[in-house]
């Protein structure tokens, strides 16, 4: 997308250009084309002559695919062509491409990849049979009801248990549904948990859970046959790993495939990984020689977006008699449904390393199982893997103080890492990847100071009065939990700024915008990098037009990798144009000076960046590679209220704390805190993906996967702090846009446990829907007849 | 079949088929695309448009239907270049992230004050309550459209800064919703 940082309105305060640009809340340039109508996300690009295109996909989950017949689909009014395995392999014997790993790309997960359409095998409910292009939309899909398949029904795995056992074997040529297991380990988890005086264990369930971007996914293609070159919109997240795996699998060199990012509907880590319609719809463009245009219906989004986040688990946490914590271990399971993907590795990698989440303990030893099923592929959804350990963990704590007659509060200050533990070293991975080493340790910090903070914002002690009381029919319960969320993931990012004939500048970049803001936050970086103006740039980012490589916007990194390369780039084009100036000012390149839009000479002389650029244009590029990553941290209080009787809860307060080391826009940041809070909530109490027996998605409306309305949550807080910046970028801050999500969930299954204590109430299944919890509560009180 | 309706004001005529939704005629025959379209059914609102004066869901009505009808979409509600006073609420607060579903947040919220400008933040809440937003966690909407309500005749301000602060500052707090139960007391 391009950014005119001119479109900046009069009435915002950024244009009072006093002091940096950093820091404050500049409103966002994005908006001015939003607010309008004037957005162009994928569904806005109409080229001439563009087809449209409808996906057959499978209505069963696992089948082998005897025939499939188009003759009459093809002979259909208004369609183009049918697209099947047949068309994409090309020749009899070949087989089609497979969906490669953009992260952890184990070896081992080469048997499990997952084909770009279905030749022979359906896997999940929502697998591409065919592609149907036709003038109109509603003509492909008449189309596509003509279609015969013949299938050899399988048995379907549903489960985790059933894939474990490995009687029905999801794919050929493999003696296990077991991807792999990712282990973390760290000093001696036997000599922790024998010298225990209480060891607490639970075994855990975490609902499979969609992203739900308001836009869903879409692609239009465009080809053009007498050059050879294909254009394709609806680019997001990662545009230049996109371009490579699907020029790769079109057999086209990457200079010729263009993936061009527009607005983007949100993307939650889901959104803007590639998926099959990547290759497909460009595929089918070149096949016909006319641009076309595929828009993922709702349906379509919630069986083949990145679902994600289910597993059970069995820890256990070993405390000593003063309530330090001595270890933790324990198995996951994580379900995968059909495929990894390109980031399905991501979860069940990240539930055994950070299983110690925000606390100092020293023995860990955790197992994590890659199980797949015949349910939707998964991939990353923001908080991967951090939102699930972090419930494990404080609910261990929560319960093994409880046991131990100790004060849960005063057991996680015990246990905090503080800010002598830094570097603080997670527990080491494998498999593990070389640039992945960087994880292992926490930049900067002091976790205690946050959940000190949060307790004071929250006013705890005042609201402990509260606790576990019957009021008005309601019982109250207090509830808290510590995050971290790693961001900045590398390996780097690059950014170039050129001052061009007409004395305009402008910022390349090569991460991409998935609506957090990016154009506002990266513009407030370059023109305090440049000492100009936020309105004399222009930025434009993400499509691969601009850059010759560039990595995108995942892992919270699109602003401290994005940023920091911009400075990078940034202070190569002020030497320049100190360089090009002193030639014109007759002094030396380091006697000038830089000063709004104008280059000057000791001696008072100066010149426009416009003149200057009259004979001289400069072109430079930034770079900045970090194989670390960047600590955000925080904690979260909430305060709420049961109804017994129907398992309704009311959410009265919330607050949650995070130290961002430097917070760019706080007004942006508050937005991700509490969006991010927002959706952690969704996944606490309402949303879930559910599948049946045979495989078969239930959940296929928003009607039935319920996500948070404004009625929801109306009582939330946000504090930012930044007491410790990153010392491993420029800019000093930290990627935060996943803390509130990771956080939610532990603490709500704290403060309702709390609040039932009377019943013994023991939330350690998600989500807490008010039937599942009305059954926990008449289940208790059964028990306790 | 034809159909003549008026679009922000003017005249228009488009040719569909009966089995058209009002929304893909608003996108694609008049190609006026600040109407979204999130989920098809009518859950999500990203659709919203005003059709003499209700806010309905565009995709759950046929083209055929508005014949002769006045709607405003997105694209109506701000003059010229110059955003309306909502639109400037939205972008002061922060009310938009991804922008997916902000045209039907902004419609319905314009129906809403236009004919309840002193709606309460729990009114506000309730009727926002049928237009899902995946980014924002709706706190700084509802902020928004109380803010909104001085311009549609209603009282001024949103009870709160709204504002999020960063500091290490003890009184740093980036408040936000708790505060708007107490500012809905006008209606």
């Amino acid at each position: 997308m391009t950014a005119r940082l001119t479109d900046i309105l009069p009435e915002s305060a950024e244009t009072a250009a006093d002091g940096p640009y950093i820091g404050r809340s500049v409103q966002r340039v994005e908006d001015l084309r939003l607010l309008r109508g004037c957005g162009r996300y994928a569904d806005d690009v109409m080229l001439p002559g563009m087809l449209h295109a409808a996906m057959l996909r499978s209505s069963v989950a696992h089948a082998r695919l005897r025939s499939i017949d188009v003759t009459a689909a093809r002979a259909m009014p208004g369609v183009h062509a049918v697209i099947t395995a047949t068309e994409i392999a090309g020749a009899p014997g070949q087989a089609v491409p497979t969906v490669p790993l953009r992260l952890q790309p184990l070896p081992c997960m080469e048997a499990y990849r997952q084909p770009v359409i279905v030749q022979d095998r359906i896997r999940h409910v929502g697998e591409v049979l065919a592609i149907v292009i036709a003038d109109t939309l509603a003509l492909a899909e008449d189309a596509m009801e003509a279609i015969e398949l013949d299938l050899e029904q399988l048995p379907a795995v549903a489960d985790w248990k059933t894939s474990a056992a490995d009687e029905t074997l999801l794919f050929d040529g493999t003696t296990t549904n077991r991807g792999v297991t990712f282990t973390a380990k760290r000093g001696d988890a036997v000599a922790a948990f024998a010298a225990a005086a209480h060891i607490q264990r639970e075994y855990f369930t975490v609902q499979r859970q969609a992203p739900v971007t308001m836009e869903a996914r879409g692609v239009v293609a465009d080809w053009d046959g007498t050059n050879g070159r294909l254009v394709v919109y609806g680019a997001a997240k990662v545009p230049f790993f996109n371009r490579h795996t699907s020029a790769q699998m079109l057999g086209m060199p990457d200079s010729a495939v263009d993936f061009i990012e527009g607005d983007t509907g949100g993307s939650f880590g889901a959104r803007g990984e590639f998926y099959v319609e990547d290759f497909l719809v460009p595929f089918a463009a070149r096949h016909i020689g006319r641009p076309v245009k595929w828009i993922s219906d709702r349906r379509e989004d919630l069986m083949t977006m990145a679902q994600s986040r289910e597993c059970e688990a069995e820890v256990e946490m070993a405390f000593a008699a003063d309530g330090t914590i001595l270890g933790v271990r324990g198995t996951a399971w994580c379900d995968l449904g059909a495929y990894p993907r390109t980031n399905g590795l991501i979860q069940p990698r990240n539930i055994p390393h950070f299983l110690t989440n925000t606390y100092r303990i020293e023995a860990v030893h955790v197992d994590s199982h890659v199980q797949f099923t015949n349910k939707g592929p998964a991939g990353t959804y923001r908080a991967p893997g951090r939102a699930e350990t972090a419930l494990f963990c404080e609910r261990l704590i929560e319960l093994g103080a409880k046991a131990m007659g100790l004060d849960a509060v005063e057991l996680r200050r015990r246990n905090l890492v503080t800010s002598a533990d830094m570097p603080w070293h997670f527990a080491t991975l494998t498999p593990s990847f070389p640039e992945s080493t960087g994880l292992s340790e926490a930049d900067s910090g002091d976790y205690r100071t946050t959940f000190e903070r949060c307790l004071s914002e929250f006013d705890w002690n005042g609201k402990l009065a509260l606790q576990g009381k019957l009021v008005d029919g309601r019982h109250h319960g207090i509830g808290v939990a510590c995050f971290i969320e790693g961001g900045a993931a590398g390996p780097r990012e690059n950014a170039k700024i050129e001052l061009a004939r007409d004395g305009s500048i402008t910022l390349y970049v090569g991460s991409t915008s998935v609506g957090q803001g990016l154009e506002t936050s990266l513009g407030q970086i370059a023109a305090d990098a440049l000492g100009i103006p936020m309105s004399a740039l222009t930025l434009l980012h993400g499509s691969t037009t601009y850059l010759h490589e560039g990595f995108g916007s995942y892992h919270s990194r699109s602003t401290v990798m994005g940023g920091s390369a911009i400075i990078d780039a940034a202070g190569k084009f002020k030497q320049a144009l100190r360089e090009a100036a002193a030639t014109y000012l007759e002094c030396l390149p380091e006697q000038v000076t830089i000063a709004g839009t104008e280059a000057k000479s000791p001696r008072g002389r100066s010149i426009g960046f416009a003149e200057l650029a009259k004979n001289e244009t400069i072109l430079v590029d930034g770079t900045f590679a970090n194989h670390h990553h960047t600590w955000a941290y925080g904690a979260a209080a909430a305060h709420v209220a049961v109804d017994a009787r129907t398992g309704d809860v009311s959410l009265l307060d919330y607050v949650v704390v995070e130290d961002v080391g430097r917070a760019i826009n706080p007004l942006l940041l508050r937005g991700q805190l509490l969006g991010g809070t927002v959706q952690g909530l969704g996944g606490a109490f309402l949303e879930e993906m559910i599948y049946d027996g045979e495989g078969q998605m239930i959940t296929g409306t928003l009607a039935d996967y319920l996500v948070p309305t404004a009625t929801d949550f109306p009582h939330l807080r946000a504090v930012i702090t930044e007491e410790y910046p990153s010392p491993i970028n420029p800019i000093g801050a930290k990627g935060a846009g996943e803390g509130g999500t990771i956080v939610a969930p532990a603490v709500i299954v704290n403060a309702i446990a709390n609040a039932l204590a009377e019943y013994g109430v023991n939330p350690v299944s998600l989500p807490l829907s008010p039937s599942k919890l009305w059954h926990m509560i008449d289940d208790a009180r059964r028990a306790a007849r | 079949m034809e159909v003549s309706f008026k679009v922000n004001g003017s005249a228009v005529k488009a040719q569909v088929e009966p089995r058209t939704t009002l929304s893909l005629c608003l996108r694609d025959n008049l190609r006026l695309t600040g109407t979204h379209v999130g989920c098809e059914h009518g859950v999500c609102g990203a659709c919203t448009v005003i059709v003499d004066g209700e806010a309905v869901r565009s995709c759950l009505m046929l083209a055929v239907q508005v014949e002769g009808c006045a709607i405003t979409t997105v694209e109506g509600l701000a003059d010229g270049d110059a955003l309306s006073p909502l639109q400037v609420a939205f972008r002061r607060h922060n009310a938009l992230q991804c922008g997916f579903c902000t045209p039907g947040m902004l419609t319905t919220a314009h129906a809403l004050l236009t004919d309840e400008p002193h709606a309460s933040a729990d009114r506000i809440r309730e009727v926002l309550s049928g237009n899902l937003c995946r980014c924002t966690g709706y706190v700084s909407i509802v902020e928004a459209v109380l803010d909104a309500r001085a311009a549609y005749g209603g009282p001024a301000g949103v009870g709160t800064s709204g504002h999020a602060s960063t500091s290490t500052s003890a009184s740093a707090s980036a408040s936000a919703a708790a505060p708007a139960s107490t500012a809905g007391a006008g209606r």
